[in-house]
């Protein structure tokens, strides 16, 4: 049996094609591959950790997108996705968890409470994650919906397939982070 | 409810000579307010008297209530009888000293260390009295009344329309 | 199979651990200092409030109606259970009259919300002793719970169904077709899950004799909820002080003789059963009427009468800006969540926020007990303690 199959992979990068080869640069390359196996460090801690959990289920099943493996080990995630209230007493914690990642490293915030504080405007509560680290993606809602969750992590796909290799060395990005008092 | 009222502040009263200072019924709950320096003897004999389930318990802040402006409410539950009532003790913010009830229950730990925290009460006796909720570096206790709710870093509220 | 215990000579030198607040076998953020002998802990100290939010000064602030967001961050897992404890102890601070359709209605929707948070609690004790599969063939029974939820209130998870004086509107053909296709079909999945995991060997072998508490000790701590029922302690507010027609039901309080995870766990199965059987017999016998009280400063009015009836327009304006009375006065009223004895203790003072609204949090109160429970046993049973204990990290906290 003869089967004529049209194989075009979805996100193949722009570059030069022939019979047998393919070439394109090295950042699209890697970019790619970084892309489409991040692994995440979930840092769940209320509502919202519950809705991942459903989103990592079998109903709406994140594996599609090539980020199954969790990673609860901070050395070795590169995406850290803060999901749910961040209280001052927690705020020293997150900022460890993202200091002992290694880079290339993306923050994907869910939920009213990571973004902004939410509904608690409270002397308890951390305004925002982004006070006291770098937050790529933010996802609205409270909580949001898993189809929200599954756009968020295609949106930190995104960043990570179009980062040129040495953004992490800019001046811009040295600058950013140590805004955040990071070194 | 009301016998449950009359029996409850006749036993208090007979065992130990008129301690009720007041009692009411607020729904269907029998409340008895005691003076603090009785509040842990009440609660033994209560006890002792079949409320061996200690419900909750919790702080209040009466800052227009002169002499009395911090109360702490116990609430108590007889499983076999299926009765619930409160116990409630009122003092002056000056002397927030109060006996532990954590030789009764287990449970009070948490919940005075709560109150601790949230109120400022002192519990004489409590094995570890210190911060639950908050940060141990924290200088105030948040619920009294004069203490702000909202995180006093937020500046993108300044809003001259919503008056803020 | 009992505790271990070694003896414990001063002089030994003890490793400490530190187990958490990030630790990804635990759900949620708690911290626990754990002093060990090799595998055995020795000592435990834990410490919460990680994500402390202050529900109880937010709600001083708050005009009664608007708690109820706050309560459903309580049990996320169940938010519908404390969204309606929080409706009726406003409805009794009002005494407002729930006619019986609304009861049933509620009655429903609690039982759905006590099987979603068991669900949730079952599959993580067998994910946390190793069988995830369980946890992926639940989850998609749990999805349908909140196909129902949105049904009903086009929420999810942080649901704010119903309001103070009945629910916000009628339940449509389709609920109650929806409800009924899952009280059909749910006990097949429960099986399955039943047949996956209760006698599975590894599964006995690690949960029996694990974290064990006895019921006089369970109850010395105010344990409440499946796990102090699970000691044998048959304890349940839906039996004890009947709120929302519960007496109408016939339903069973399954108790365990132990207190160790394996008991726990099995409360929790035989809850989803029960609660199933009140669910079908809710549905079965839905009385006619009307869906909400009589309590028109309380309740909202509906949209239409909004923009044509003058009357309507003021109680809408009223309830919105938060400007009605309410009576002064202290309530306590205590519901069966899906962790134990859920109450709210109201001071009112007359005004449209309350005075001092003071939660009683089933997590917060027995979670202090967990020290005492692993201490003498393996790490590894610490582990499944917790998440048999099913502490929610939004509840201990507030």
């Amino acid at each position: 049996m003869e089967r004529n199959i049209d194989i075009h992979p979805k996100h193949q990068p722009d570059g030069f094609e022939g019979q047998g080869f393919f070439a394109t640069s090295l950042d699209k390359a890697v970019g790619m591959a970084r892309a489409n196996s991040l692994w995440p460090l979930p840092f769940a801690t209320s509502c919202c950790g519950i809705e991942f959990m459903a989103t990592m289920a079998s109903h709406y099943d994140l594996a599609r997108f090539g980020s199954e493996r969790m990673s609860f080990s901070p050395r070795q995630a590169d995406l850290l996705m803060v999901m749910g209230t961040i209280s001052k007493k927690m705020a020293p914690i997150l900022r460890q968890v993202y200091e002992q990642m290694a880079e290339p490293k993306w923050v994907l915030c869910m939920g009213a409470c990571a973004s902004s504080g939410g509904i608690f405007d409270t002397y308890s509560v951390l305004q925002g994650i982004d006070r006291v680290i770098p937050v790529d993606v933010y996802i609205p809602g409270c909580p949001p919906r898993p189809e929200q969750v599954l756009d968020g992590i295609l949106k930190i796909q995104e960043l990570a397939r179009s980062e040129s290799t040495r953004r992490r060395e800019s001046p811009e990005y040295k600058e950013m982070l140590a805004s955040y008092g990071i070194e | 409810m009301s016998e449950l009222l009359e029996r409850i502040q006749n036993k208090l009263n007979n065992d130990l000579n008129g301690v009720v200072v007041s009692s009411q019924l607020d729904y269907d709950f029998p409340v008895f307010i005691v003076e603090k320096a009785n509040i842990h003897h009440v609660l033994e004999t209560l006890k002792n008297d079949g409320f061996k389930y200690l419900t909750t318990m919790c702080g209040i802040h009466f800052p227009d209530n002169a002499g009395g402006e911090f109360a702490m409410m116990y609430q108590l539950h007889s499983l076999e009888r299926n009765e619930r009532i409160r116990v409630k003790c009122f003092m002056s913010e000056k002397d927030l000293d109060m006996p532990t009830a954590t030789d009764l229950w287990a449970s009070a730990n948490w919940m005075e260390r709560e109150a601790f925290d949230f109120y400022g009460f002192k519990f004489k006796g409590h094995p570890n009295l210190k911060r639950i909720l908050n940060m141990d570096e924290m200088n105030y206790h948040p619920l009294r009344k004069e203490y702000p709710l909202e995180d006093a870093s937020r500046h993108d509220k300044e809003d001259k329309y919503f008056g803020r | 199979m009992e505790k271990v215990t070694t003896p414990t000579p001063e002089s030994k030198d003890y490793s400490t651990l530190n187990l958490g607040p990030t630790h990804p076998a635990t759900h949620g953020i708690f911290q626990n200092i754990l002093t060990m002998d090799g595998e055995i802990i020795v000592k435990a100290e834990s410490t919460i409030g990680y994500i402390h939010r202050a529900f109880e000064k937010l709600a001083e602030r708050r005009p009664y109606n608007q708690i109820t967001p706050i309560t459903d961050r309580l049990n996320y897992c169940s938010s519908p259970i404390n969204n309606m404890g929080w409706h009726m102890t406003v409805e009794k601070l009002i005494g407002a009259e729930i006619p019986k359709r609304a009861q049933y209605m509620r009655v429903i929707i609690m039982e759905l919300a006590r099987i979603a948070d068991h669900v949730i609690c079952n599959t993580v004790i067998a994910v946390d002793s190793g069988a995830l599969s369980g946890f992926l063939y639940m989850f998609q029974w749990r999805e349908k719970i909140y196909e129902i939820y949105e049904a009903i209130c086009g929420a999810r998870l942080t649901t704010n169904i119903g309001r103070v004086g009945g629910m916000e509107r009628d339940f449509t053909p389709e609920i109650i077709e929806k409800i009924k296709a899952f009280v059909n079909d749910f006990p097949k999945a429960l099986d399955e899950f039943d047949r996956l995991v209760t006698r599975n060997r590894i599964f006995v072998d690690r949960t029996v004799g694990a974290g064990a508490i006895s019921g006089e000790r369970a109850l010395e701590y105010s344990f409440s909820g499946p796990n102090l029922r699970a000691a044998g302690i048959d304890y349940d507010v839906r039996v004890m002080n009947p709120y929302s027609s519960y007496q109408d039901f016939d339903f069973n309080i399954p108790v365990g003789t132990r207190g160790d995870t394996y008991d726990r766990y099995m409360v929790r199965m035989a809850e989803m059963r029960e609660s199933l059987k009140i669910v079908k017999q809710a549905i079965e016998n839905l009385p006619a009427g009307d869906f909400h009280a009589d309590v028109p400063e309380f309740y909202l009015p509906a949209k239409e009468d909004v923009y044509s009836k003058m009357e309507a327009l003021i109680y809408h304006f009223k309830i919105v800006m938060g400007e009605t009375d309410v009576p002064k006065g202290e309530v306590y009223h205590a519901v069966e969540g899906g962790n134990g004895e859920l109450g709210y203790y109201l001071i009112s003072d007359g005004g449209r926020t309350p005075f001092r609204l003071h939660m009683r949090r089933p997590c917060f109160i027995f979670y202090q007990a967990y020290t005492e429970m692993i201490s003498g046993g393996l790490l590894s049973d610490a582990i499944l303690t917790m998440s048999s204990m099913n502490v929610i990290a939004g509840e201990l906290d507030a």
